[in-house]
């Protein structure tokens, strides 16, 4: 695989392992995405999932092994830099800005993207591309009538919306969801799903989801995570049909569905 | 730089959206204009020489107070230390104007830029490990720092010149205009400028993109970092920001008073700002700047008033943290909204029945109080005082009784109304909530 020419996948995850004291977490996955790429990471409750976001994305410096993004080593790396590499995230467990206007909330989440860094001398107000992209972005997630309320005072599924809004308002090229549908109503989540496949287009797409409506829908690949392991990766149908994962999850997860 | 660099590329062209004014605005500008003409003004209305002193350490407790904001409500660092910027730009700049030859071609107006200077350099300093982290971190170091460099007072004599601190002549500099500054009046309008320069340059780096990313990160330090900024570098820049314009103060504070002690870097003084920032108000901008009048006024008129002047203060910012922790600033936006409903009308009843027993029970709270100092302090076999312009004698029991009185009546009546105060505001703050 690695002799081959051509670009190197978007994401690229071998050995990685992760402990918390002595509880293994993260038990040894290899993971290659490629560009382009929608990439569904399903599993049981508590399988690592989250965890495994937090490490690709720098949350937390891995215990062993090595996480490429378009063949830079990020392993260890700081959250901002790797974001600046151009992989931006979401949380599933609501992280905004509560003190700020929703419309703050997506402007500050443009501003390193737009090249701004740590700037003094630009005002932020007086910058059309910033302010329109806000806007944008305000209008993509529905938000637009709730642009001036702190974002702390939104509902639960609003504060979601935003969620998404900050992860994808920078136009990265690699957007990772843990859950993006997380709580929402169905409507709500067949908005959030067209609009997570609008602007992950030519983008490469890792999300977390429980719901497997979503997952079936959206995804190319999916890879199972079974108590901090990979026990299959595969197209949906290759997946689907897989004894090892109707067995330790799929069968749980399609029923519940019904 | 090898990384790849595709976040930069623009986003794609999209359906027109609504473009955003971006241009100063009338709307904008007034606060600004009408403040810069109070200033103006200002030394026409008062103008006894201890009026415009009071002015002058009034404009110096706002730039300080503001620049401490850029801390506390802006970037969320709680500084214990923010005395030791303004300090040290205050102590430079008695330092160059003893430097005769130096002094002598520079015009006083620009001296508080090398006070500004200076603090931030000591910012650069000391930010470079202290704005690692905030919250508890951040203010023990601040705590540390400032107590670090007030014991370094009475240790490095050359600079800060031990227990008498250091004094200089202002006059001395290049005459500017042919203004010395020999009157207040001339130094009122130097302060005024940098009052009006450094709020503006303020408000302006709130607008910016570190401006704002100092909020983010006050409100979520980790979310800043998945957005490609480190939560440090920009708690650091802001930090040294502050710096600077504390150092401004400083520069000012030299000016005005031509000495320098230890007492303007000491914790006490860190601590005072603190309490003027936060009784201003830390949420909106201009927050500060109230809470500095009113520390001011506190200070140079009620001290003449009561020798516990100090006591009040500190009630009113318990007070102030307990029930109005958005502080003067925050009580004045919350009606807003009823304003913007039209229903503010709704509020001036239950507002007098609540205000007017709670004014009663303050001033026989207070009455009482200074009773009691009066019958611990005053001379031997002087018994008489005056309070609120009625003599009378302070170990007589009656003005006792009657204050006391006063103050638990005051109370109670104003317990009473408090629950329809609050729904009052319930429905002033409703839309529609006072039709039909
Ligand atoms: N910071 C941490 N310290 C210690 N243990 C942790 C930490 N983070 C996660 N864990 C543990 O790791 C395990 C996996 O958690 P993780 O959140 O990654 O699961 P998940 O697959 O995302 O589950 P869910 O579907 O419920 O979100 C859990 O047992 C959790 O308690
Ligand atoms: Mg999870």
């Amino acid at each position: 695989m690695t002799a081959t020419p051509g670009p190197p996948p978007a994401l690229e995850i071998a050995g990685l392992k992760k402990s918390f004291g002595k509880a293994e977490i993260i038990r040894g996955v290899d993971l290659s995405i490629g560009a382009g790429e929608r990439h569904a990471v399903i599993g049981p409750n508590g399988a690592g999932k989250s965890t495994l976001f937090n490490l690709i994305t720098g949350r937390f410096p891995p215990s062993s092994g090595a996480i490429r993004l378009h063949g830079h080593d990020i392993s260890g790396k700081a959250p901002f830099e790797i974001n600046r590499m151009g992989l931006s995230r979401s949380f599933q467990i609501t992280n905004i800005f509560p003190r700020m206007t929703v419309f703050e909330n997506v402007r500050c989440s443009l501003l390193w993207a737009q090249g701004y860094r740590y700037s003094f001398w630009h005002m932020v107000n007086r910058s059309r591309d910033l302010n329109e992209g806000a806007e944008d972005i305000l209008e993509q997630i529905n938000l637009t009538e709730r642009r001036d309320l702190p974002a702390g005072v939104l509902s639960y599924a609003e504060q979601r919306a935003l969620e998404i809004g900050i992860t994808i308002a920078g136009g990265a090229n690699v957007i990772m969801l843990d859950e993006p549908t997380a709580g929402m109503s169905h409507s709500e989540t067949d908005y959030i799903v067209n609009l997570i496949e609008k602007v992950t287009e030519n983008k490469t797409l890792v999300m977390v989801e429980h719901d497997m409506g979503v997952v079936f829908g959206l995804a190319d690949r999916i890879s199972v995570l079974v108590y901090g392991e990979i026990i299959a990766t595969g197209r949906p149908e290759e997946v689907r049909s897989n004894p090892k994962v109707q067995e330790a999850y799929l069968g749980a997860a399609l029923e519940a569905e019904h | 730089m090898t990384e790849p660099d595709q976040k930069h590329t623009p986003p794609p062209a999209r359906t027109p959206v609504r473009a955003r004014p971006a241009p100063v605005t009338l709307a904008n500008a007034l606060p600004w204009i009408l403040g810069g003409l109070f200033l103006l003004a200002m030394p026409f209305i008062f103008q006894s020489n201890s009026a415009i002193t009071i002015m002058n350490q009034m404009a110096i407790t706002i730039i300080f107070a503001l620049s401490y904001n850029m801390l506390l409500g802006q970037g969320g660092m709680l500084s214990f230390g923010h005395a030791v910027y303004m300090g040290v730009g205050g102590f430079l700049c008695v330092h160059i104007m003893n430097w005769g030859d130096v002094f002598a071609l520079m015009p006083l107006p620009v001296l508080p830029v090398f006070g500004g200077v200076f603090g931030m350099g000591l910012a650069l300093i000391v930010g470079s490990f202290s704005t690692r982290k905030a919250g508890t971190i951040f203010a023990m170091i601040s705590l540390g720092v400032g107590e670090l460099i007030a014991a370094c007072s009475v240790i490095i004599v050359a600079f800060f010149g031990g227990e008498e601190g250091i004094s200089g002549d202002r006059t001395y500099g290049l005459p500017f205009f042919g203004v010395e500054f020999l009157h207040q009046i001339e130094v009122y309008y130097l302060t005024a400028f940098w009052l009006m320069l450094s709020a503006l340059l303020m408000f302006l780096f709130s607008r910016t993109p570190i401006g704002r990313m100092a909020n983010a990160v006050r409100d979520n330090p980790e979310r800043a970092e998945f957005l490609g900024y480190s939560a440090r570098w920009v708690r650091f820049y802001s930090f040294v920001a502050a710096g600077f314009f504390a150092g401004i103060a400083g520069g000012l504070f030299a000016i005005n008073y031509e000495i320098l002690t230890e007492e303007n870097l000491n914790l006490a003084t860190s601590g005072q700002i603190l309490l003027v920032t936060f009784l201003g108000g830390v949420g909106f901008f201009f927050g500060p700047i109230l809470g500095a009048i009113l520390f001011t006024l506190l200070q140079t008129v009620l001290s003449l008033q009561t020798e516990i002047w100090q006591l009040y203060v500190g009630v009113l910012f318990l007070a102030t943290v307990m029930y109005f922790p958005g502080g003067l600033a925050g009580v004045l936006m919350m009606h807003a909204l009823p304003l913007r409903l039209g229903q503010a009308g709704l509020l001036v009843g239950p507002y007098i029945r609540t205000l007017v027993p709670a004014v009663v029970c303050a001033l026989g709270a207070a009455s009482a109080m200074e009773i009691l100092f009066h019958l611990r302090h005053a001379a031997l076999g002087e018994s008489e005082m005056t309070l609120f312009w009625i003599t009378f004698d302070s170990h007589a029991p009656l003005p006792l009784a009657i204050a006391a009185v006063a103050a638990v009546a005051g109370f109670w009546l104003a317990r009473r109304s408090a629950p329809a105060m609050a729904e009052a505001w319930h429905k002033a703050s409703t839309p529609h909530g006072g039709a039909a």
